[in-house]
């Protein structure tokens, strides 16, 4: 059953691509494909919350020889929340991408980004995973270049060079793993590794994988990437990236340092937590000299990226738990902003914060979807941030790790600073320039009703923190206890 | 063997990086091919490089003492195909980047850090289309 | 500018054999040197070797199909080289075997059948991407 969430997207690619010419088959087509794929996402994440971890040997091959797909609670928890935001955005779609992009193969690409995702997030071999990564990463190259405006095509290109290292830096490490293992199957890696856990060579592959995919999820000081090209494409498909790619960089960060690299801890966490701090601090400050609402969300997914991070350098269990739950928290907040700063964008006109103004006296309820996942993102209670960062801090007490804490903290307060600075900006000063001051322009119902969802999700997610932090900290117990990981794959065998 | 096939990956690392050091838009891109080179060959070292051993193992035989690990061939070929399809990419948006911003020097490419003003290529191909 | 007659002519006697030989290459592909990869490579350079000696317009009118289409529907059957095996609830991509070889044609298999998938979507897409590349010039 868990090879579904990777075939759905592809059979839907390939219909998407029969029916190029036309644009309503298309349309559906896309939001028939994510639909499908929630419904089935919600039964694996039901499936394996009950009965434990799934395993499907691709090609009936035995374990360490073929390619295993592997899905446990963690990437159920995460193909489930990645499905639900494609459906919303397939839904955003239909209004927030133009037409010239929607010729050209928006809605393709957005299906074969979906089978890279779900495919990085069910497999349980090495290469494979690389593979995976590759298919996300050829759909969002074309994605990010899609339209091909100059800022967009000049973001495209340090988008396209950064990544493509970081895969080579992956293919390299994982020549260096087979050497040292003779295997790529993740848990029989598991096991090899574990034998040879006194070697450097270890160490070196650890930090070498640790690199590539901190590229891929723009951690300090490898994010540069990010602030330049994130901001250039339309706000959906920034919003779609924001959710999917650097949030499956992480999922593979806390997997492989959970899985496979977990005893060198004394050394690759220090790193992991300094390189966490730096990236909360650099992101938020980054964030504070902005004015464009884009650019300034942008800088906001780096400064939470670093939140996640915290979690998997603590290394504790109810630390990976906050972490599990903070990524699912800032999949959903994080594009309900985007989306609703889309919106600030068809009414005004622009993304720029001296410009707007004005939005609250005329669209209270409009407001209010912007303000609610602010608000969350910041952390305030009784929203799913505060939670998030909650359990970030109570494990970094029980870690004795003040300084993170306090670093956290103040990283909170910048970020609520931020959020205030839009909230005055973009919805209660009057607007400058008398042009904006009529505020009738309508909404398309496409783009309202899934931000709404979206932010009553988020909304939800605060106010039943308790139930899903207990689904977190089962998730947190599986990938801290890889024996379980590695039953179920190797098991089968023997 | 292993030696020279050693020293040719770090030859082809250390070409790939000076390569995307460089300002031109082609030489980084050659630079990220020469790289992908570097990583396959490493791949191809990742085990012991055998002559004349057969790959497959004869389940009336057994496992025999001397024999060639098929996989990292393997792992090449899916690599190189998926380095064709990343390099077709990246030459079509170096041709497109070069007729839309006029130069071949990457440090003319600052539109996404200071705002410049772009021409509204994505208004012509939308006119064209209605 | 005066096109050379030599490259005409040689492509006449080389695409039809360059055609035969990227099928040749398709079929002996699943134990020896070859495959759909290799084979679409060689078929799809053949018909750009066409498109250059007379022109991309003539290979358009060539093709049978959009060559958008002709990468989806190889990608289609590679596809389903794999739903196979789910029939008969075998994991997704078992391979499946019919037990006499046929002449000519060899041991036939899903394998076959995915590489057949894989030859036709090389085709396409190389088609696709150097068309477009033409288109521009």
């Amino acid at each position: 059953m868990i090879i579904y969430p990777i075939l759905i997207p592809l059979v839907f690619a390939i219909i998407t691509v029969l029916f190029w010419e036309n644009q309503r088959v298309k349309r559906a087509l896309s939001i028939i494909s994510t639909g499908l794929l929630m419904i089935v996402n919600i039964n694996i994440f039901f499936v394996v919350y009950r009965e434990g971890i799934q395993v499907v040997q691709v090609g009936d091959w035995p374990a360490p020889f073929g390619i295993s797909l592997v899905v446990d609670l963690f990437s159920a928890i995460m193909l489930l929340t990645t499905s639900i935001v494609a459906f919303l955005l397939a839904f955003y779609s239909v209004d927030g991408i133009d037409l010239a992009r929607r010729k050209y193969g928006y809605f393709p690409l957005f299906q074969f980004l979906l089978v890279g995702v779900n495919g990085a997030l069910c497999t349980g071999d090495l290469f494979n995973l690389y593979v995976w990564f590759e298919v996300m990463l050829m759909s969002s190259f074309v994605l990010i270049a899609l339209g091909g405006e100059r800022t967009q095509i000049e973001g495209a290109i340090k988008y396209v060079i950064l990544n493509l290292l970081a895969s080579t830096l992956f293919l390299s490490a994982i020549g260096l793993t087979y050497n040292l293992a003779g295997t790529l199957n993740m848990a029989d890696l598991a096991l090899r590794l574990q034998a040879v856990s006194s070697s450097g060579q270890v160490t070196v592959i650890a930090v070498l994988f640790l690199v590539a995919f901190g590229i891929k999820s723009a951690i300090f000081p490898l994010f540069f990437w990010l602030p330049a090209s994130y901001h250039t494409p339309p706000v959906t498909i920034t919003a779609l990236f924001s959710a999917l790619l650097t949030k499956v960089g992480m999922y593979t960060l806390i997997r492989f340092f959970t899985l496979l690299f977990p005893f060198e801890s004394e050394y690759t966490h220090t790193i992991i937590l300094i390189s966490a701090g730096f990236t909360m601090l650099t992101g938020v400050l980054g964030a504070a000299a902005q004015t464009d609402l884009r650019r300034l969300l942008s800088f906001h997914i780096i400064s939470q990226i670093g939140y996640i991070f915290m979690g998997l350098g603590l290394f504790t269990e109810y630390a990976i738990a906050a972490s599990i739950y903070f990524l699912v928290h800032i999949i959903l907040a994080k594009t309900a902003l985007f989306l609703s700063a889309g919106m600030v964008e068809s009414i005004q006109g622009s993304f720029d914060l001296k410009k707007l103004g004005g939005l609250y006296k005329h669209r209270v309820g409009l407001s209010m979807l912007f303000l609610l996942p602010a608000l969350s993102v910041a952390g305030l209670p009784p929203f799913s941030g505060f939670f998030a960062k909650l359990g970030l801090i109570i494990a970094g007490l029980e870690s004795k790790q003040y300084f993170i804490i306090g670093l956290a903290l103040f990283v909170s307060l910048m970020t609520l600073f931020s959020m205030t600075k839009v909230w005055n900006e973009a919805y209660w000063k009057p607007p400058k320039d008398p042009q904006y001051a009529d505020q009738q322009k309508p909404v398309s119902r496409w783009r309202l009703a899934p931000v709404i969802i979206i932010v009553v999700l988020s909304v939800l997610l605060g106010l039943f923190a308790n139930p899903v932090f207990e689904v977190c900290q089962m998730a947190a117990a599986q990938l801290m206890d890889p024996s379980q990981y590695i039953r179920a794959v190797l098991g089968m065998v023997r | 063997m292993l030696f020279l096939m050693a020293i040719a990956a770090g030859v082809l690392f250390a070409a790939g990086i000076f390569m995307i050091l460089r300002r031109s838009m082609v030489k980084v891109l050659v630079g990220i091919l020469l790289l992908g080179y570097a990583a396959n060959l490493l791949l191809f070292n990742a085990a012991p490089l055998i002559r004349g051993a057969p790959p497959l193992i004869d389940p009336v035989i057994g496992v025999p003492t001397v024999y060639a690990d098929p996989v990292p061939q393997a792992l090449i070929l899916t690599a190189i195909v998926i380095s064709f399809g990343v390099t077709a990419f990246a030459v079509v948006l170096i041709r497109r980047a070069y007729a839309v911003t006029g130069t071949g020097d990457l440090d003319n490419m600052h539109c996404t850090d200071i705002p410049c003003e772009s021409e509204e290529i994505l208004s012509d191909l939308e006119d064209e289309i209605l | 500018m005066q096109r050379s007659i030599i490259l005409p002519v040689a492509t006449r006697f080389l695409m039809p054999l360059m055609l035969v030989f990227s099928i040749f290459l398709l079929l002996r592909g699943h134990n020896e040197v070859g495959g759909g990869f290799v084979g679409g490579l060689v078929a799809a350079s053949a018909l750009m070797l066409y498109a250059i000696s007379t022109s991309p317009s003539a290979l358009w009118r060539l093709l049978p199909l959009d060559p958008r289409f002709i990468a989806a529907i190889g990608l289609l059957i590679s596809l389903f080289s794999g739903f196979i095996s789910m029939f008969y609830e075998k994991p997704f991509m078992t391979n499946m075997w019919i037990e006499a070889p046929l002449p000519v044609l060899g041991k036939i298999g899903t394998p076959t059948l995915f590489d057949l998938g894989v030859y036709i979507l090389v085709v396409g897409v190389v088609v696709w991407i150097l068309l477009e590349f033409a288109e521009d010039e």
